[in-house]
């Protein structure tokens, strides 16, 4: 087997001592932010990205990606004591596990999860080891009209998919774009958008900057107002037995979370689904197909397990895109990508020929991540307990301290730190009037690659725009690209004919 | 607050505006002989895009049945403000004072003033946080932080470190 030679080297570069120190370092830092009301993964890593210049770039890499996975690991923990969850990735893990931990059944219920977490992030990541190099493999064949046509594609599964308001996500993908052509215009090089000639808009708005303001700034005053008051936390202590019990108890359920997992995987990697609505759906299809559904709400293990081995399937599933086609399939794994461009990793296929290396490493990084996860999700049970006490303001106040001195810290301009300062409250603005802030991140990310291929194909076909589409593989995506931007407005004129019809009868 | 959604709407629809007056300055057209768009295309269709949908989001908040999206309650909104102008004070006394005032004297208010803790924790991550901020970034990465006028207090730090 060619992929297992590739992974037992890429096993040899992540468990150097160095690597394995950094997979440990993260997954703590993840799971302790994940378990943090109102930071999840997509903070975490926008808020440590500046700090990861202490390590070289692809152990800086394994360290954000390890983070990613902690922190899923993390959300299912306050959604059990707090019964809030810790990421919006853990909504679903509060149905049945706040209710066992009210039963007494909290250490429980973390078992569950944690484990649950470990098997969806297993096969996921089996699943990732196997897919990555075929799709690598076909997307070595695309031209600048691919690259157009998938990024269109992408988009358009927000306008498609997204639950949120289509106008509104309209408008979130073409200002991530327009901010994403601040700077010099990539064909003739004149400066454009520079707003009066400021020197700090030559060199673009980094996506760094984007994500500190709205991911760091920006989500503590959305917090400030969501949680004044101190939160309940419910006590935990976990004893060898109900270790025991609780891996007993998962063993019978492993069609769920199989189930899972496979479908968390799939979901994960559509840029507009992810992890969110990946666990949403598992727990209705565990509750559906349950002998006993009426037990779901109450305090049924299923009902942790089951959206757990999603969430956590799922963010393995959307670094499949990223890593091999440079399409991030998630706002973490966008600022991955953004993480990955400035160290001159470029994402896509090409990596997994020059640098395979470090594809190899960072994919062999999974399964020691997962694996170290789980260990430290279950011994530090007692450490979480205490952690969830700390005040919200002590939290904060670090926080944005960080979004300060790490907005600095890449280009050493307070030009940046202005700007994040004026995106957190922007972002916070339109995050209160349901504007997605997903797709703003993600377009500003895939901007300059969309504008750049869309016109070096128009460049190279002397401006025939059937390009797009007389070519096999981008007129696919074109036409999929068509199918989602109109998927809305079948939906709602079939609601008009139905509801039109039904007082006639 | 439908006034607030549309505040929000016509922002967004003046910041369109403002992005297609900027825009202009490169041709927006079809380029002949390159074949394609000019350099100042992309951004100014998209953004009478996203002025045509902010305009949308405004008409629809007129309709009879419109309802609102944007909620909030008086109180909570004077800690956004207090927490908004204390981190635009701290920005602004960076270039000035040095990070090294302008942080710690940031979470003394946060902590003391806007959270209401005692001293004993105020003084201690007040002052550990600068100290962890000048180690991590100015000792191992060597990124200098901006002083101020507190610069030449760090020399005697420089000497030890660099």
């Amino acid at each position: 087997m060619d992929v297992l030679a590739l992974l037992a080297e890429g096993f040899a570069t992540s468990l150097s001592p160095l690597n394995l120190m950094v997979v440990i370092l993260g997954v703590t830092a993840g799971l302790f932010i994940g378990a943090m009301p109102g930071l999840g993964s997509v903070n975490g890593v926008a808020i440590v990205l500046p700090l990861t210049f202490i390590v070289p770039p692809s152990s800086a890499i394994i360290l954000l990606a390890a983070i990613y996975y902690g922190a899923m690991y993390g959300g299912a923990v306050s959604s059990i004591l707090l019964g809030i969850p810790g990421a919006s990735t853990a909504v679903a893990t509060t149905f049945d596990g706040r209710p066992m931990a009210q039963q007494g059944k909290a250490g429980l219920a973390l078992i569950a999860a944690a484990v649950a977490s470990f098997v969806g992030g297993t096969i996921s990541v089996i699943l990732f080891t196997l897919f990555a190099a075929p799709l690598a493999d076909v997307a070595l064949a695309f031209g600048p009209a691919e690259e157009f046509a998938l990024v269109l594609m992408a988009f358009t599964t927000f306008v498609g998919l997204g639950g949120d308001d289509k106008l509104k996500t309209i408008i979130m993908i073409c200002l991530g774009l327009v901010l994403s052509t601040v700077g010099l215009d990539l064909i003739s090089g004149q400066p454009r958008l520079i707003f009066g000639d400021m020197p700090g808009f030559y060199s673009g708005i980094s996506f760094l900057v984007l994500a500190i303001g709205v991911y760091g700034v920006g989500e503590v005053l959305y917090t400030i107002e969501t949680s004044k008051s101190s939160p309940q936390v419910t006590p935990a202590k976990i004893t060898f037995g109900e270790l025991a019990l609780g891996i007993k108890a998962m063993g019978r359920i492993w069609k769920t979370m199989s189930f899972g997992s496979f479908m968390g995987f799939f979901v994960g990697m559509l840029p507009a689904a992810g992890a969110t609505p990946a666990s949403l759906m598992a727990y209705g299809v565990a509750k559906q197909t349950s002998k006993h559904p009426e037990t779901f709400g109450k305090g049924n293990i299923e009902g942790v397990a089951a959206p757990e081995t999603a969430n956590n399937a799922a963010s393995t599933g959307s670094l499949l895109p990223m890593l091999t086609l440079g399409i991030p399939g998630s706002p973490t794994t966008a600022l991955l990508l953004g993480g990955m461009v400035m160290w001159g990793l470029v994402p896509g296929p090409m990596l997994f020929i020059e640098q395979p290396d470090f594809v190899w490493g960072l994919i062999s990084s999974l399964y020691t991540a997962n694996f170290a996860a789980v260990l430290i999700n279950i011994a530090l049970i007692p450490l979480f307990v205490w952690a969830l006490r700390m005040p919200f303001t002590v939290l904060c106040s670090i926080v944005l301290v960080l979004c300060i001195v790490g907005g600095f810290a890449p280009s050493q301009k307070m030009h940046d730190v202005w700007l994040i300062a004026g995106f957190g409250v922007a972002g916070y603005l339109l995050r209160k009037a349901d504007y997605p802030l997903a797709p703003l991140v993600l377009a500003l990310v895939l901007g300059p690659l969309m504008e750049k291929s869309f016109r070096q194909t128009l460049i190279a076909e002397q401006g025939n725009v059937f390009a797009f589409v007389e070519r096999p593989l981008s007129g696919t995506f074109i036409a999929i690209a068509a199918l989602f931007f109109v998927l809305p407005f079948i939906k709602y004129l079939r609601k008009g004919t139905r509801s039109g019809i039904a007082p006639a009868e | 607050m439908l006034v607030a959604d549309r505040i929000i709407a016509g922002a967004i629809m003046a910041l369109s505006a403002y992005f297609m007056w900027h825009a202009v300055a490169l041709p927006i057209g079809w380029e002949g002989e390159t074949g394609g768009p000019g350099g100042g295309a992309f951004p100014f269709w998209l953004s009478l895009i996203m002025m045509l949908c902010a305009g949308g989001i405004l008409l629809r908040s007129f309709a009879a049945d419109a309802v609102a999206s944007f909620q909030f309650d008086r109180s909570m909104l004077r800690s956004v403000v207090a927490v908004v102008a204390a981190l635009v004070v701290c920005i602004a006394l960076i270039p000035i004072a040095g990070a090294y005032i302008a942080i710690p004297l940031f979470l003394l208010w946060y902590l003391k003033v806007f959270g209401g803790h005692g001293w004993f924790l105020t003084l201690s991550i007040s002052v550990l946080t600068p100290v962890f901020l000048f180690f991590f970034f100015e000792a191992t990465l060597k990124i200098l932080l901006p002083k101020g006028f507190t610069e030449p207090l760090f020399f005697p730090l420089y000497a030890m470190f660099f």
